[in-house]
């Protein structure tokens, strides 16, 4: 029996979405992305996913077998971290809602 | 009186007293950080705990902050938690209690009254617990040593009730009861087992059902209504109160009479409010002017949160004066004590009002000074006066 309201979290917090604090939005060029999954690596807040889907495009067949990131744009908040350590320049900070 | 005659079997300081009564509450966590006056309470358990008298585990910290955030996190986990502190040690914990009491954890704290500085001054002194009667703790100042360690375990009771949720503070003067010595009834661990049941948190920490601790909420979350909720919990601590202080009383034949105790008020023309050891001088100076023929009474505040609002109210009903003695002041403002009986009383009938700052940093409140109290009330128009205070030259 609940008696007293008590500030727990039954939910995940997945629940709780952040799509609305980004002011940027970072987009994946697949057709140069190598798959080095760094930018899954420094991602701070897990919003880059492993897809093996293999529906994206990709600069060579040899890349073509390989898992490639997907940006979770419910938990991104636009930190811009994946565009700034992504070694090829293949992820570019584009305004939220246009320009 | 509110005491009966009863068998002491044992002989101890106030902090011997606290500590006894957490060893007998079971506590299985205690973290602190060592202070004056406070320091030999957790001495005291950390020797227990060594010589296997008490199976708890004892965590040391390198601050308050940090005693309380263990503490916080024990509690968690559904364990029995306790802590002490003091003075400017309490001052540093201020965070953490809030989270503690937002958290709805019914953690036991003892503090030591303590004067905060400066000057540097380690007497008895209520401005650092009257500084986080805002914080959701449930606060009692006691006046004797056994009361201090009977507090404790009627703590545990009320702060674990199911309606209350909410952790509990419990005072001692510095020095005064902390480290002075008196006869003191220890109970039985059966008897104390009977009454005080084994804490049955509802959320815990547990592995195999995961959930989010102190998460956050925005505006239109659930915030406000916590927040709310918290505040009708003290209100229902005050039910909670009187019924484990008269279980108490059923069970240890020790009777603490619920939020305040009242002291020839009856046929009082004139009422003085005080809290902790400064009641005890109050009840003293009372008897002997009693014996000259005056009317007079003492109301001692034990519960400052919840605020015993309806008691005083009832109680300072038709005096011709009624005086709130502090230890602590808000300054720009006045009495903590006092600010609150005002406000209490506004828009009842109430008696003429006199707030007295007394003792601050540890000046002995004298009987002269009681009398010096009486004199005023009678005398001179209400307001607020300070007691025993040097004027310059």
């Amino acid at each position: 029996m609940k008696v007293v309201l008590v500030p727990v979290a039954e939910v995940s917090s997945r629940e709780n979405r952040m799509d609305s604090w980004r002011t940027q939005k970072p987009a994946i060029d697949y057709s140069t992305c190598i798959r080095c999954m760094i930018c899954w690596k420094f991602c701070p807040d897990n919003a880059i996913m492993y897809s093996d889907d293999g529906g994206y495009q990709f600069p060579n067949e040899r890349l073509s077998k390989l898992e490639a990131p997907v940006i979770d744009y419910e938990h991104c908040k636009g930190c811009g971290i994946c565009a700034n350590e992504c070694p090829e320049g293949s992820i570019t900070m584009e305004m939220e809602g246009g320009e | 009186m509110i005491r009966t005659l009863q068998k002491y079997n044992a002989i101890m300081t106030g902090n011997e007293a606290v500590a006894m009564g957490a060893k007998l509450a079971r506590v299985r966590f205690i973290s602190a950080y060592p202070i004056t006056p406070q320091t030999t309470i957790v001495e005291k358990l950390a020797e227990m705990i060594a010589n296997r008298e008490l199976d708890a585990r004892y965590v040391e910290v390198e601050s308050e902050h940090s005693a309380m955030a263990a503490t916080m996190a024990s509690e968690l986990t559904g364990t029995r938690s306790y802590t002490a502190t003091s003075s400017h040690g309490l001052l540093y914990m201020h965070e953490m209690l809030h989270w503690v009491a937002g958290q709805r954890l019914p953690v036991v704290m003892s503090v030591v009254n303590r004067a905060i500085g400066p000057p540097w001054n380690i007497w008895s002194d209520q401005t650092d617990t009257m500084n986080q009667k805002d914080t959701g703790w449930m606060q009692v100042y006691c006046e004797s040593n056994q009361e201090a360690l009977d507090t404790i375990l009627m703590g545990y009771r009320i702060a674990e009730d199911r309606n209350v949720m909410l952790p509990l503070m419990t005072m001692e003067d510095a020095f005064v009861l902390s480290h002075t010595s008196e006869p003191v009834n220890v109970p039985e661990q059966k008897a104390v087992d009977d009454f005080l049941p084994e804490l049955d948190l509802s959320y815990r920490i547990d592995v195999d059902r995961p959930m989010g601790y102190g998460s956050y909420s925005t505006p239109d979350g659930p915030f406000m209504e916590l927040k709310k909720d918290m505040h009708d919990s003290m209100d229902r601590a005050r039910k909670a109160i009187r019924s484990v202080t008269a279980e108490f009383a059923t069970s240890f034949d020790r009777n603490y009479s619920g939020l305040i105790e009242e002291f020839l008020t009856e046929d009082a023309d004139y009422v003085l409010i005080a809290s902790g050891t400064l009641a005890s001088t109050g009840k003293y100076v009372i008897q002997r002017l009693r014996e000259k023929g005056y009317k007079v009474g003492l109301i001692r505040i034990r519960f400052f949160r919840p605020f015993p609002a309806d008691e005083i109210r009832k109680a300072v009903k038709g005096t011709k004066g009624t005086g709130i003695i502090d230890r602590s002041i808000s300054f720009g403002s006045g009495g903590n004590t006092f600010l609150e009986v005002s406000s209490s009383l506004y828009g009842t009938d109430n008696p003429p009002l006199y707030g007295f700052i007394a003792g601050l940093g540890g000046r002995d409140v004298k009987i002269e000074d009681f009398e010096e109290m009486f004199r005023i009330m009678e005398k001179k128009e209400p307001g607020q006066y300070w007691i025993n205070i040097r004027r310059g030259d």
